[in-house]
């Protein structure tokens, strides 16, 4: 859909010219490569792959008999640039696919930002305020992502898996951080 | 050689029996089903997210627990699938054909109760054919030197990730990824440190915990999170009554359980082929040889107890490369060899002779697992059905505490959690990009191993590339790779027949 959106705009303007022209013209070729899921797969480890060949050789390639720590790196690398250009070929050979949009039909912005930042408050109050509070912000702001969630609703969830959680953890499995701390750690 | 077998396996019972161990082998069986009943977490979520439990267990209790959280999820899977028609695991997605009518028609607990029973002959099978065959390949790999260690891994390598769901070549591309990642970190031959971007944290590499969990956790809660699936368990209320067989329906399981049995076993023989394929080919076979082909999807129990048995004996059947080569099949594999790596065992042939309390142990305690499941799945069934409803918004929030929890817990290092978020939110981007992040698991765990082995064959060679097919055993390993290759292309550019498509779109479906 990302990419859809920009393609659907052009469409209007100029829709007649691209379907006429579809096999031949560049801008045809290029049209129909942008609104391919495989060609965003293939770029991306193409992207990859010149990241590690790139840094690799800084490491040190060294000879084939006495291989530097550089050697395998640079050697996936272009391995790697060699299956992204395949991969983004192959956008061109398949039909036009009914799922090509790279983002899935409900895009849950807020749940993925949840579930993505919920690690990171576990990690702010873990750290500082220890195993409880930890517990309890991250599953908060988990449960917080999804739609029929209510702020009532979270709290409690958060509330029964942090008494269960510091009872397993803390003192069936003892792990070593502190259930209630002040800027420990 | 049979009479040595059979004395090994019994000082496997004896480890496998110790009360320690069968507590731990009990509570991983318990658990695994529990949890592999679930919708949305399948074997690799589930092992992922238990790991960080095992460490503070002895390798050969943390072996059993996470091997025992393997079939015990394999078990749950199943009743996932046949009750309420969610494949939350892809070798399940067969079983669900004719499974999911049958419970629509009432017979559902018939269904499970030939399930459990031919998932229990599949494993049995699958552990006998490890104690015989293992010690067997361990002895031809005794003679292994670097340069033949480099091509099995390399077939390994290439079968796991182009015989995987997906595109074969998306498939090779995440396991050079996988390799990738395994080198990120302190060099241990030169001590040069690669791709750690000056952080400290990465010196010692990126954990095996926060990549698994990371992937798998992380990157499927994004995935799956209020995506409104309708689960329907309007038909599955099933009591212990209902889960015995018809006299008539054991009859036709028989032979259809033998078939299923064996093709699992065939399967896991051929490096790459794991239970997925193994299920489907066992259903196409079932349906091509029976009476009543047009029959199948409607309900015949054949069509539930084949691939099922066929799941269970090609998993028991994908110990034996793991533990006796140290080379996994699948990423599930490849996960259960990262946890005994991190308890500091090296595997490798060498691995079975060295610690023969946790192979041999842990090829008994398939038994004693498998035995624990048929009885706890006979009347804890009505439990197994109530867990089912479980809605995903309690789910996913609860195993996110234990993510973080569990990275926390491996080196009590708060860096870790960090590093998981960004694993996963990777791990979405890929899946998105219509990636299957499995074969990372299999390039990381294999990375350095695979490293180290080249860079001594090329030294021993003198830097002669060509030794690799100068070595008999080492150029029969590479042939298969090209022969695999071949293959994937010859299949690719064969033009398509109607009846081609019917596997490719039930795997879909699957995911």
């Amino acid at each position: 859909m990302l990419v859809g959106n920009g393609y659907v705009s052009h469409k209007k303007s100029g829709g007649s010219a691209l379907s006429t022209h579809r096999q031949h013209s560049p801008a045809g070729l290029v049209h129909r490569l942008v609104r391919k899921r495989d060609f965003y797969a293939g770029g991306l480890m193409i992207l990859f792959g010149l990241l590690m060949s790139l840094k690799g050789p800084t490491y040190r390639l060294g000879t084939l008999m006495h291989m530097g720590p550089g050697f395998l790196p640079t050697a996936l690398g272009i391995l790697l640039i060699f299956l992204g250009l395949a991969i983004a070929a192959s956008a061109l050979t398949s039909a036009d696919g009914e799922d090509e949009d790279i983002l899935p039909e409900n895009r849950e912005w807020l749940a993925w930002g949840c579930i993505l930042v919920s690690p990171l408050v576990f990690m702010l109050f873990g750290g500082y305020f220890g195993m409880a509070p930890g517990t309890f912000a991250c599953v908060f702001v988990a449960a917080m992502g999804d739609r029929e969630a209510t702020w009532k609703s979270s709290a409690i969830l958060a509330a029964v898996i942090t008494v269960f959680g510091v009872g397993l953890f803390s003192y069936i499995l003892q792990i070593p951080m502190p259930i209630f701390t002040w800027r420990g750690s | 050689m049979i009479g040595t077998a059979l004395t090994d396996l019994w000082y496997g019972f004896g480890v496998a029996l110790e009360p320690h161990n069968i507590v731990w082998c009990f509570i991983g069986v318990l658990v695994g089903n529990m949890v592999g009943v679930l919708p949305g977490m399948g074997p690799l979520a589930t092992i992922s997210i238990l790991l960080p439990l095992t460490f503070g267990i002895k390798p050969v209790g943390a072996i059993l627990m996470l091997a025992g959280v393997m079939y015990g999820a394999q078990y749950g899977g199943a009743i996932c699938s046949i009750l309420l028609n969610l494949p939350c695991h892809p070798p399940h997605a067969v079983t669900c054909l004719d499974g999911f009518p049958m419970t629509k028609a009432g017979r559902g607990g018939a269904a499970l109760g030939a399930t459990v029973f031919a998932s229990f002959v599949g494993a049995s099978w699958g552990i006998t054919e490890m104690v015989f065959l293992a010690p067997v390949l361990v002895r031809i790999a005794m003679e292994f030197g670097p340069a033949e260690i480099c091509s099995l891994m390399l077939l390994g390598l290439l079968a796991g990730s182009t015989l995987a769901r997906g595109s074969p070549v998306k498939g090779v591309a995440m396991t050079v990824l996988g390799l990738m990642l395994g080198i990120i970190g302190t060099d241990i031959e030169t001590g040069a440190e690669r791709f750690t971007f000056g952080l400290t944290h990465l010196d010692d590499g990126i954990e095996l915990i926060a990549l698994a969990l990371g992937l798998f956790g992380i990157g499927e809660f994004m995935n799956s999170v209020n995506q409104v699936s309708t689960v329907n368990a309007k038909y599955a209320h099933v009591t212990l009554k209902d889960m015995r067989p018809s006299k008539e329906e054991m009859k036709r399981t028989i032979f259809p359980m033998l078939r299923g049995t064996m093709i699992g076993s065939l399967c896991s023989l051929i490096p790459g082929t794991g239970p997925t394929i193994a299920s489907f080919v066992a259903y196409a076979t079932e349906k091509k040889i029976s009476k009543t082909p047009e029959k199948f999807g409607t309900g015949m129990i054949e069509g539930v107890v084949c691939p099922e048995a066929a799941t269970h004996s090609s998993v028991q059947g994908d110990f034996i490369p793991t533990m006796s080569l140290g080379i996994p099949g699948d990423a599930v594999m490849a996960l259960l060899l990262g946890a005994l790596m991190i308890q500091g065992i090296v595997p490798g042939p060498q691995l079975i002779k060295e610690h023969p309390d946790i192979f041999w142990g842990l090829v008994a305690s398939f038994w004693i697992g498998n035995i624990m499941l048929v009885i706890l799945n006979v009347p804890l069934i009505g439990i197994w059905v109530k867990m089912l409803t479980i809605p995903y918004k309690y789910l996913y929030p609860s195993a996110m505490f234990f993510v973080c929890i569990g990275v926390y817990a491996a080196n009590n290092d708060m860096f870790q959690v960090g590093e998981t978020a960004v694993i996963g939110f990777m791990g979405y981007i890929l899946l998105r990009l219509g990636f299957h992040p499995a074969p990372i698991l299999l390039g990381f765990v294999l990375g350095p191993r695979f490293e180290e082995n080249f860079r001594r064959a090329m030294l021993i060679s003198r830097g002669d590339i060509m030794v690799f097919l100068e070595r008999p055993i080492s150029a029969v390993f590479i042939g298969l790779c090209v022969l695999l290759i071949a293959l994937q292309i010859y299949v690719r550019l064969r033009p398509k027949k109607p009846g081609d498509t019917v596997i490719p779109a039930a795997l879909e479906g699957a995911e």
